[in-house]
């Protein structure tokens, strides 16, 4: 039989197998990594080839207690995104932070301290949860808040779960009025045009987020369809609750020549045209807005065998609209057919040592995992250490570690939390071994 | 509705409860680990069940049926519903040379698992009838090479369930036989995914719908009807020869 494989969501595969049970306690008593959903782009939920086993959360997915008074819900670590919203949307309360997918758990949430539309209103998932029960190298379960272990609290934020298995966890939801959505679109002809639109929608609306061409070989530097919406209040939103969309699933691996240079740009100006010139506004489902990608079940088989990475970075407020212009036309240089590139704004730095988001612009771009991707990874990456920006692990896959140390001048201080509480580094995964993390 | 589950602390037995706490039905949780039992209740609670209550019952002790059935009964104040989706799985290497996992297999599966349903159709009956869901498996339509053991005990499960429709319905006593195909649950990892696989939510879906419309056989994921058609058809000189 052949040897088992594991990979993210990109479909780069590594060595290696699941243990899954309702009982997450059980089954992270042996193994060096947890996983969720698996919906890490690249190589953060894998083991090591030495450890060769994860245990995953995503059986252990119970709600432990909920308060309506307070919106507060402590609940175990695969409890999903998914499934917070089909349990709370109808009794007014939503998840805190509006992530590009639903098929996330709440432990992969806190490990890559997730952002959403709306980190520039609300930040990151960090500043909503109250604790975690975890389970530390020696086999010991703790709890970490604020109060309590603050130190193992902040690096396990955005920690990639290298510092415990998370067993649980407590976080405040948000109150909606309704859970829709009223939502505004607008195409913007240039990337300057659109860099502004989201400073201004970011003043007035609590999600923006928009695509770019980054292709367009022709044509000003990325034209784009910028996206802002809020939750639409009770006159406007239909009376029911948003039924649950039906997803039909890409049944098998598309061919590589499906993802090409001219594929993508006849994608990129089919999409740019369908959109009317003059904004638009309207109330729409909430998973249509937030989850465009999650309609396709297995639109990662898009990319063909070999799988694909993303990149995503965040570009510090510092480095001004040039410095978004220039990693832009880097990109469209460099040439990785990138389907969707997606830019918004981030708002502060978190309190989790190692979180991703910080004061800037953040872009993400797919890249088809074939020959030369590498070097684009690397091209972009000398461009951002130039910037001062950093890329965000839960996407990479193949950023090297010493280019990790220059854009991560945090690294120290997480490593100190690190050695503190795994002294002979016996958690890790193959993402942080390849980044020399600990 | 007012439901007794045995099994729904677990797999697809806590997704189709859960789908009952979405509705609002008053549930009452059968198992045999306490802490683990009050945990789900929570959880079902939160998911917006009118009540949740537990009590301790094991499918290899057959004993413990009819006070956990009457204890059900007052908890509910009588209830119309009863679900059985416990058991216990083996694959044929694991079970052909341990004996004793052997019958612990058979016994739950199918001679406790009868017993269990006889309680509850006797219950039911006395009150001019009601539901009673039972999980048996695709595994029992023909003798497999995989799964010899584990398959004769869901085929006789299945036959004891399909009598019992046949001479209850009319008397208002509503069986219906579930039969899921390849599930991703902890019971079946490890084990090589065949085509058409199955998540507990959606197969739970699955169930749920057949259950409201009383059907006395649901297939899920349903296109497992259609494969266990062809399977039945295979002449048995080609079931010697194929793996599956």
């Amino acid at each position: 039989m052949a040897e088992a494989q594991l990979s993210g969501w990109g479909r780069v595969f590594g060595p290696g197998r699941e243990v899954v049970s309702e009982d997450l306690e059980a089954i992270t008593r042996d193994v060096a990594l947890t996983r969720g959903l698996a919906r890490s782009y690249g190589d953060s939920s894998l083991p090591t080839p030495e450890d060769g086993v994860v245990a995953s959360s995503r059986l252990a997915d119970r709600i432990l207690a909920f308060d309506p008074a307070t919106g507060v819900v402590r609940a175990e670590a695969g409890f999903s995104l998914l499934q917070i919203n089909r349990t709370f949307w109808s009794r007014g309360f939503a998840a805190p932070v509006a992530p590009g997918t639903q098929f996330i758990t709440l432990g992969g949430m806190v490990s890559a301290d997730v952002h959403g539309k709306d980190h520039h209103a609300t930040g990151s998932f960090g500043p909503h949860v109250r604790s975690i029960r975890m389970r530390l190298a020696s086999g010991d379960i703790v709890v970490a808040s604020r109060d309590e272990n603050a130190d193992l609290f902040k690096a396990t934020i955005g920690g990639m779960g290298l510092l415990g298995h998370i067993l649980d966890v407590t976080f405040t939801m948000a109150r909606i009025p309704s859970a829709w959505v009223a939502i505004e679109t607008e195409k913007m002809p240039d990337l300057g045009s659109y860099l502004a639109g989201l400073k201004e929608a970011a003043r007035r609306y609590p999600f923006t987020m928009g695509w770019i061409d980054t292709l367009g070989a022709s044509g000003p530097l990325g034209r784009g369809i910028l996206m802002r919406g809020r939750w639409a209040d009770t006159r406007e939103a239909p009376a029911e609750t948003p039924r649950p969309l039906v997803r039909p699933g890409l049944p098998f691996v598309l061919p590589e020549f499906a993802i090409s240079r001219a594929t993508v740009s006849a994608f990129n100006a089919l999409y740019y045209g369908i959109h009317p010139d003059t904004p638009r506004r309207k109330v729409e489902h909430p998973e249509t807005f937030f989850y465009p990608l999650d309609a396709i079940r297995n639109w990662n088989r898009l990319y063909g065998r070999r799988g694909f990475t993303q990149y995503q970075c965040v570009i510090p407020e510092a480095a001004g609209a040039e410095g978004v212009q220039s990693f832009v036309s880097l990109l469209r240089r460099t040439g990785g057919s990138s389907m969707l590139s997606v830019i918004k704004d981030c708002g502060d730095e978190g309190e989790g040592l190692l979180s991703f988001p910080m004061r800037g612009t953040s872009v993400a771009l797919d890249i088809p995992a074939r020959e030369g991707v590498q070097d684009i990874v690397d091209t972009l990456n000398a461009h951002l250490i130039d910037l001062g920006g950093r890329i965000y692990l839960a996407k990479d896959r193949f950023t090297r570690a010493a280019d990790f140390r220059r854009m991560e001048p945090r690294l120290d201080a997480w490593r100190e939390v690190k050695k503190k509480y795994d002294p002979s580094g016996r958690l890790r995964s193959a993402q942080s071994a390849r980044l020399e993390l600990t | 509705m007012k439901v007794v589950t045995l099994g729904a602390t677990r797999g697809i037995g806590r997704s189709l409860a859960r789908l009952f706490a979405g509705r609002g039905d008053s549930i009452h949780l059968l198992g045999r680990n306490a802490d683990d039992l009050a945990k789900c209740a929570e959880d079902l609670l939160a998911r917006g069940a009118a009540s949740v209550t537990t009590g301790l019952c094991d499918l290899l002790a057959p004993a413990t049926f009819a006070p956990a059935l009457d204890a059900a009964d007052a908890a509910l104040g009588g209830f119309d519903t009863v679900v059985l989706s416990a058991g216990l799985f083996g694959t044929q290497d694991d079970l052909a040379n341990d004996r004793g996992r052997a019958a612990s297999v058979l016994v739950a599966n199918f001679t406790n698992s009868v017993l269990f349903c006889e309680e509850a159709r006797v219950r039911l009956l006395a009150r001019g009838g009601g539901r009673l869901v039972a999980f048996s498996s695709v595994a029992g339509e023909r003798g497999r090479k995989p799964v010899v053991l584990y398959g004769a005990t869901k085929a006789g499960l299945s036959a004891y369930l399909e009598g019992l429709d046949a001479l209850y319905r009319a008397q208002g006593l509503i069986t219906t036989t579930v039969k899921p195909g390849f599930v991703r649950t902890s019971m079946t990892q490890g084990l090589k995914e065949p085509p058409f696989a199955g998540d507990p939510d959606d197969v739970a879906q699955t169930v749920l719908s057949g259950i409201l419309r009383g059907a006395p056989v649901v297939y899920a994921p349903p296109i497992w009807a259609l494969v266990m058609m062809v399977i039945r058809l295979l002449p048995r000189a080609v079931m010697r020869r194929v793996s599956f």
